[in-house]
């Protein structure tokens, strides 16, 4: 935020992020912001460090220096809870649901601030946690209706498939009524119909909800429709942002996915 | 029925209640009705089907497993609710076990003092000391856990094994503190006048009258109630947070710690709860049991006996279930004291194998011990009972069906 005459700071702000991984330099000075109300794609090859960015943002690893911001508030050091209490929650590429648990349960498990997470509630004041149980299941009802699993609620979470599972860490994020939410790879391994159904949810949520969204995206089609912008990352900094169709016809972009000789692979 | 059987009687009818209230099935109005029933009649049918001798020794096993069944619950806070290997139960345990001793005990005087040593004995009430067994043992679980929980599975195990064996050692070697290598003796037994003559003075004389027939021997029919309402209190409240958002979290952070610590969770904190949780069930049981033999030294307080036995019992009865831990219990318990009779019983047979093969019998019992977990293993990895699919209790029941 140098310029103090900024109406808003961007909801997240990166700036000269650099993680190394042993000799490994993974994110390597990435700076770039994301602004209030838009979807915004990150894309780049297989290596980009996109995930790790992800990781970075959200505390699962600490950068080795660089800051990252959410509507100005450092949050860098923050550990991954912490992060999410500032209202930024992701997905993961790989679905990492709770098997064990019923996707109710799922969803149940994410809403914040519950009185039966002390365990003393539980002795003291059950009727309050009874209470707060009833909404939190009402409102995990309502979020399975919108991503169409309602007919799944008891079945254990393990037994989805994949693409079942990625709505699901679609609804997981509604049920933290995020600001920002992160999305790795939504429409990876999911099929057409699925993909343009998860992409009227996004599209949605941004709209009547008012939710941010950065997501990773390796299918262009997706991209185009929803993002605007689009970054694109490639050996661990922001080479570009633009509008779709710019990135698309922009042949440093080509250069870093192709290698510099594109047209062979 | 002679006044002795009646008053055993009277002496086994809570344990059989809550038993039945812990096994039978159905609503839970029904369920105490037929509970009480059922366990009023078999209360007046043991002492007359079976002989003195063999009453007594069902009571007193049902004592010791219904400790083990307390150690089995500590252990499903930790390994069945959050997937800590803690291979160091034995550590709580003895902790438990010494600090109830020290506070309930009398600080030896005189020529007595140049026995026995201990660095204190306050004199307090069984229950207290019982809390404070519970509190002692968390605090060492929370100190504990502050290093060792960065460590997972068989890191966390090893490191755990390790420091149950410190604290075996400590006990073994400090004389200033419980004696050193020599027992603590002369532990407590909560209202043990009951059994004597003259009764307590307080006990009016109809009940007095009523239990005079029982000799101290017969002690240990009253410590199974004890026993079973301890065990009673820790089951309900481990249930009821089991089965709670706290029990959700847990279970969340087991599975999948990076996607918990994503959704919100302070990963951390809940982990190091669900120790201190377990380590003060274990502590609750240390105590129960030094108060049941009287006399405990660092030797009760090995991994075989007081960490592995405690394993193959919540695996057997099912990890992450209450109800399954406490049947496990007792199974192993069954187990490993029907393989004496068994070995005894074999003994001839054992005898034509090798000369010293019946002398060495004690050491079948590990094997059948360690048989049972390699065929749990195989065939029933979830246990006897598995974890239930709902994890919340406080969750309105309308959409769930288990």
């Amino acid at each position: 935020m140098s310029e103090t005459t900024a109406a808003t700071p961007p909801v997240l702000e990166v700036r000269d992020l650099v993680k190394d991984f042993g000799g490994l330099r993974a994110i390597d000075g990435c700076s770039l912001s994301v602004q209030e109300g838009t979807i915004t794609g990150l894309i780049g090859p297989n290596g980009a460090g996109k995930t790790t960015l992800f990781n970075l943002i959200t505390g699962y690893f600490q950068p080795d220096s660089g800051r990252v911001f959410t509507d100005g508030e450092d949050i860098t050091s923050l550990p991954p809870h912490g992060v999410f209490q500032r209202g930024i929650c992701r997905t993961f590429q790989i679905p990492r649901e709770h098997g064990t648990m019923t996707v109710l349960e799922n969803l149940m498990l994410v809403a914040p601030d519950q009185a039966g997470e002390q365990f003393w509630n539980c002795w003291l004041r059950p009727g309050a946690v009874r209470a707060q149980e009833r909404e939190i299941r009402d409102q995990a009802m309502e979020v399975l209706d919108f991503v169409n699993l309602t007919h799944l609620a008891d079945e254990y979470a393990g037994r989805l498939s994949g693409g079942q599972k990625k709505l699901l860490e679609l609804a997981r994020t509604m049920m933290a009524r995020p600001r920002l939410v992160l999305l790795d790879e939504p429409a990876a391994g999911v099929n057409k119909t699925l993909m343009k159904k998860l992409a009227e949810n996004i599209e949605y949520l941004r709209r009547e909800r008012g939710i941010t969204f950065l997501l990773i995206e390796h299918d262009m089609e997706l991209v185009m429709e929803l993002c605007d912008p689009v970054i694109v990352m490639s050996e661990g900094r922001r080479l570009m942002e633009g509008r779709p169709e710019e990135v698309r016809n922009d042949p440093t972009v080509l250069e870093a996915y192709l290698g510099g000789q594109y047209g062979t692979a | 029925m002679q006044q002795i059987d009646l008053a055993r009687t009277a002496f086994l009818f809570l344990p059989l209640f809550l038993l039945g209230l812990l096994v039978l099935p159905g609503r839970a109005a029904l369920r105490i009705v037929l509970a009480l029933a059922i366990a009023a009649l078999v209360a007046f049918a043991l002492p007359l089907m079976l002989d003195r001798g063999t009453l007594t020794y069902l009571v007193s096993f049902s004592t010791m497993a219904g400790i083990y069944a307390i150690l089995s619950l500590g252990l499903n806070s930790q390994w069945g609710l959050a997937g800590h290997v803690n291979f160091g139960v034995a550590g709580f345990f003895a902790v438990g076990a010494f600090t109830s001793a020290l506070f309930t005990t009398t600080m030896p005087e005189g020529a007595l003092a140049a026995y026995s040593q201990q660095a204190f004995g306050l004199q307090w009430p069984f229950l207290v000391g019982v809390v404070m067994a519970g509190i002692l043992a968390a605090i060492v679980g929370f100190l504990i856990s502050i290093p060792v929980l960065r460590l997972r599975t068989d890191f966390l195990a090893i490191a755990t094994l390790g420091i149950a064996e410190v604290i075996r050692f400590i006990f073994q070697n400090e004389r200033w503190l419980a004696n050193g290598p020599q027992p603590m003796r002369g532990i407590p037994r909560p209202f043990d006048c009951l059994f004597k003559d003259p009764a307590c003075s307080w006990l009016p004389s109809g009940a007095a009258e009523f239990l005079s027939p029982l000799s101290p021997r017969d002690y240990v029919f009253f410590y199974l109630i004890v026993v079973s309402l301890i065990l009673a209190v820790v089951f309900i409240a481990l249930e009821r947070i089991s089965r709670s958002p706290w029990g959700r979290m847990l279970r969340a952070v087991r599975d999948e710690e990076n996607s918990a610590a994503m959704n919100g969770k302070n990963v951390t904190r809940r982990r190091i709860e669900s120790f201190v949780v377990g380590s003060f069930i274990m502590g609750v049981g240390g105590a129960v049991y030094a108060h049941y033999v009287v006399s405990i030294d660092y030797s009760h307080f090995n991994p075989l006996f007081a960490t592995f036995i405690v394993w193959v019992m919540l695996m057997l009865g099912g990890s992450g279930n209450n109800k399954g831990a406490i049947i496990g219990a007792f199974a192993v318990w069954g187990v490993w004291s029907g393989a004496a009779f068994m070995i005894d019983a074999a003994s001839p047979a054992l005898q034509l194998i090798s000369d010293d093969l019946p002398s060495r019998g004690a050491y079948l019992r590990w094997m059948l011990v360690a048989l049972l977990l390699g065929l749990i293993v195989l065939y029933r990895p979830q246990g006897i009972l598995k974890e239930r699919k709902k994890v919340s209790d406080f969750m309105p029941g309308d959409t769930g069906k288990d």
